[in-house]
């Protein structure tokens, strides 16, 4: 066998003392084909060797837990026989360098983890973030993944429910784009990717193999630069359709008794996939590559081995269900090979040709992966500022209009209306509400979910920032009427190898990890996105949060927008008018200093419960979170939601006022009564020890606060128009 | 009544129908893509969806597929034909209806509700509903701008057979109440026989108040 260099390594994206490693793991010179292995299974994307140290602090387990992080994705519990398992997933790299493409496949990515688990995928959800409009291929970007997310799901048939767009200078040159799904499956029919059974057939279903996405799982360890453009030919192209085929001919699969183990091919394909299952078994495996169903000539062993080609699966049968399976597969017009078997020897062995080609030890792959403690520096929290000189003479109409109008804050429909998000006749809430309902087909519950993140709050504090973004999905989720049950995340950082990006790193996970514990709200599954940097400038900490919940009742639950022009309406939680890092100073006044609000957490889970509680008891016609904006702009989605107007009083004045409305502290909901109910509401709040205050009530045409006046026709106007404005010139 | 949904591969909304049909005490087999033979069936119903990916044009692929044979047959004996958002592709590329469905004019998916109205209810898809009666229905589609020739149109006219045209909530057929660009603000035609129908919006979408409304019952109801 021909040897490698050091170079070839470095060039592989390896460090030399990686390479060292290597040579000391295998007790040789690896040859080029086991290079490119070590490099795929090296990686930070495959081996999250920066960050496996802190992520094993998370809290992984509550009552509901079928299975936490460490398989294709999580599993919870949801009543019945039903379980729900999702995961959240970065496609951020790709997509960056070709959006539609790298949308499509993080969409198609995230769909083969959830059902090769044995799950329907019956939601997509996703949290996609882009540069300042103003720049040069922002436009190009958001169209191109748009497009992409839609033209997967659509063609699945996967409805698209719900998430987030925003727009941040901080990802001018990194763009996020992380997808979400959950499916839904039997509590006894759930597969896992342990293979056992030594002499058990491998084998590769889907589509064929081709030389798109080599390195596609190195490309997002690194950071970009001037030439990032190059990397086009790295980024994989998705094809839907056999995704869909796939679907069907794995879920028909599972209904056999033939499955041992199954694993999507995702990043870095058919080596990571062969090495992790042979690792979670303690086993070897053994590959006859000449039996890859390929798409292109002359494919070499490293290639074979590090393509990122879509829509493929790897299974061990039980022995001799070959044939079983082979019909199914046929019958979806996918490729089967059976190419290898499972043995004992612990080794990953590959034959080509007539030459064994690799023949490394699993262990040296999988669990002797550099680990890195790296160096971190915390951030600490900022001081408050006086900011009364420049609150003092705000306008509020005239911030409440910005507001409304800033790409932000606008109305998103247009978005999501490329996605089809109501196919599978389950979508009971359509994205723009606080939370995501879907039904549990056949029954009369529903799951809900919302995918949340303040990376402006994250930067500030990346410790605030981290509770924040968990505690803003399980608000999303209670104002529903959800009960929020578990969440997977995915963290989107700069490069690890600085010690304040490790630092804010740490910080989120520890934010995470005290929001989680507290809330009774695990961790199940998830996803690390480092080095998203261009020329050494990385993005704001952005761990985006999939929170999922559960609606015991599909007839019970909740929406935002007002019902009737004779309620009240009140403010559950406490207002202190916190305005550091609020959008307010954020994206229109430009101040972007201090700290991010204060997180109670005790605060959440107890005016959680109280909403929940009140939803139930069909206590309120309408509920909404109060987040970005405060509650001058929680009330005004309110009331365009419902076209109803609302009017409430401040009794303040300068920039008292302005911090009453639009300041963010946490943990408020605003929520819409009926006058008759007034009482019962404020004897309940007491009991509970729940802050409640009346603000006003509703209204007809206009929202009114103190003196100022705005119509909800204009609000509805200034709300809709950024995106198509946008688009269309 | 006895129903057959042809099942393509790519096929997303068979389930949906499925559900629709069975709610109005339809008798629905679901009939695989490779089937020479359908079984006995008054309706036989195109669902929505990618039929064979639609890499191709929409719909030209099934069109020529083992079951469409069968399919045709018994639209020209006379048989219930529905299709569906790409069912309705594939009623036109098999010629079995006029016309064809191209990109939408903003060339952009459109996932909506939609107002149509009932512009023909001398159909047996659309008997139960009143004439002119306008429906609020999801559309979610990306090719469904409807294109015939100059002939075809007359002949559409002077054969009644334009069942469904988008609108406002008023029923005013006009630019801004067409959501894809579609000739005439055409949404659903029927072939001249009457027993063929292609609409893109979906009514199978519209069946139940939790889901946003049902509208699209009248549909099933006139079937029965």
């Amino acid at each position: 066998m021909e040897t490698v260099s050091v170079d070839q390594a470095i060039k592989l994206g390896l460090t030399s003392s990686e390479f060292e490693k290597i040579k000391e793991l295998i007790g040789r010179e690896p040859n080029f084909t086991e290079l490119g292995i070590f490099s795929a299974m090296w990686n930070e994307h495959c081996s999250y060797k920066s960050s496996r140290v802190w992520l094993s602090q998370l809290p992984t387990k509550n009552k509901y837990v079928i299975q936490g992080p460490g398989e294709n994705a999580g599993v919870i519990d949801i009543g019945g026989e039903d379980v729900a398992i999702f995961k959240i997933e970065s496609h951020n790299h790709p997509s960056y360098i070709e959006p539609y493409q790298g949308a499509a496949t993080g969409v198609g990515g995230i769909l083969r983890d959830v059902f090769t688990m044995g799950a329907r995928p019956v939601a997509n959800l996703n949290s996609i973030r882009f540069g300042r409009p103003e720049h040069a291929k922002t436009k190009y970007l958001l169209n191109g993944v748009v497009s992409g997310i839609a033209g997967y799901g659509n063609c699945m048939g996967i409805p698209t429910v719900g998430g987030e767009v925003e727009f941040d200078e901080c990802y001018d040159g990194n763009i996020l784009v992380n997808a979400m799904n959950i499916g839904i499956a039997k509590k006894d029919k759930v597969f896992l990717s342990i293979a056992s059974g030594i002499g058990n057939p491998v084998i590769y279903v889907g589509s064929k193999t081709g030389r798109d996405g080599i390195h596609g799982a190195s490309m997002a360890s690194q950071e970009f630069d001037d030439n990032s453009e190059a990397k086009k030919p790295t980024v994989q192209v998705g094809d839907p359709f056999a995704e869909k085929l796939l679907l069907e001919a794995c879920l028909e699969l599972m209904k056999t008794d033939t499955i041992v183990s199954i694993q999507d091919m995702g990043a870095a394909g058919l080596t990571s996939s062969s090495v992790e299952m042979a690792s979670k078994g303690k086993l070897g495996i053994e590959i006859d590559l000449n039996k890859v169903p390929c798409r292109e000539e002359n494919m070499q062993p490293f290639e074979l081995m590090l393509s990122e080609s879509q829509e493929r699966m790897l299974i061990v049968l039980k022995e001799g269900k070959e044939k079983e399976a082979e019909k199914i597969f046929k019958k979806w017009d996918l490729d089967f090979s059976v190419i290898g078997k499972m043995t004992d020897s612990k080794n990953l062995v590959l034959h080509f040709k007539d030459e064994i080609v690799c023949d490394i030890p699993i262990t040296s792959l999988a669990d002797e992966a550099p680990k890195y403690n790296r160096k971190w520096e915390s951030t600490p929290l900022p001081q408050e500022i006086d900011m009364d000189q420049k609150l003092k003479d705000l306008d509020i109409k005239t911030c409440l209009k910005q507001l409304l109008s800033h790409e932000n804050q606008a109305n998103k429909t247009w978005v999501w209306e490329q996605y089809d998000h109501m196919v599978m006749g389950d979508t009971i809430q359509k994205p723009g509400g606080d939370a995501a309902v879907v039904r549990v087909h056949g029954t009369n519950k529903a799951l809900a979910a919302s995918v949340d993140c303040t990376p402006r709050y994250c930067l500030a504090h990346p410790f605030t920032g981290g509770m924040q973004a968990v505690c803003e999905t399980y608000r999303n989720l209670s104002a529903v009427g959800a009960e929020p049950r578990a969440i997977t995340n995915c963290l989107n950082f700069g490069n690890p190898e600085k010690k304040e990006i490790m630092g804010q790193f740490v910080d989120v996970i520890k934010g995470i990890k005290e929001a989680c514990t507290e809330l009774d709200y695990p961790v199940i599954s998830g996803n690390v996105s480092l080095y998203n940097e261009t020329n050494g400038v990385g993005i704001k900490p952005t761990p985006t949060i999939g929170g999922v919940g559960l609606i015991q009742d599909v007839n019970n639950t909740m929406t935002y927008g007002l019902k009737s022009s004779d309620s009240l309406l009140i403010v559950v939680g406490e207002t202190k008018g916190h305005i550091h890092q609020s959008a307010l100073c954020h994206d229109i006044l430009y101040l972007k200093k201090g700290p991010p609000p204060t997180m109670n957490l005790q605060e959440e889970k107890k005016n959680s419960f109280f909403i929940r509680d009140l939803i139930e008891k069909k206590l309120t016609q309408s509920v909404h979170d109060v987040s970005d904006g405060g509650i001058a702009l929680a009330i005004a989605e309110m009331c365009m939601a419902g076209t109803i107007g609302a009017k409430i009083s401040t009794n303040l004045t300068g920039p008292e006022r302005i911090k009453y409305l639009f300041g963010e502290d946490q943990a408020r909901y605003i929520i819409e009564i009926k006058k008759e109910d007034l009482n019962n509401l404020v004897q309940m709040a007491k009991e509970q020890e729940i802050s409640m205050t009346q603000l006003g009530s509703t209204n007809l045409e206009q929202f009114a606060i103190d003196e100022i006046k705005i119509s909800v026709d204009e609000m509805i106007k200034l709300n809709n128009n950024w995106f198509y404005n946008y688009n269309s010139n | 009544m006895k129903a057959s949904v042809i099942v393509f591969p790519g096929s997303n909304c068979d389930r949906d129908v499925q559900v629709a049909l069975q709610k109005f005490q339809i008798d629905t087999t679901m009939v695989w893509h490779q089937e020479t033979s359908l079984p006995k069936s008054d309706l036989v119903v195109l669902p929505g969806g990618f039929s064979y990916g639609d890499y191709l044009r929409c719909g030209s692929m099934a069109s020529k597929s083992k079951v469409m044979n069968e399919v045709i047959k018994h639209a020209k004996d006379g048989g219930y034909v529905f299709g569906i958002c790409n069912g309705f592709q594939i009623l036109t590329e098999t010629g079995l209806l006029p016309g064809a469905l191209l990109r939408n004019s903003k060339l952009k998916f459109i996932c909506k509700n939609v107002f149509i109205k009932t512009t023909n209810n001398q159909t047996a898809f659309t008997k139960k509903i009143p004439e002119n009666k306008i429906l609020s229905i999801p559309i979610a589609h990306n090719e469904g701008n409807y294109f015939a020739s100059k002939e075809e149109i007359q002949s559409l006219k002077e054969y009644n057979q334009i069942v469904f045209q988008y609108c406002d909530e008023e029923g005013n057929i006009s630019g801004e109440s067409n959501p894809n660009g579609s000739f005439l603000n055409i949404a659903g035609i029927s072939n001249q026989t009457k027993n063929v129908l292609g609409m893109m919006p979906h009514p199978e979408r519209s069946i139940d108040q939790l889901l946003g409304g049902v509208d699209g019952q009248g549909i099933f109801q006139s079937l029965l």
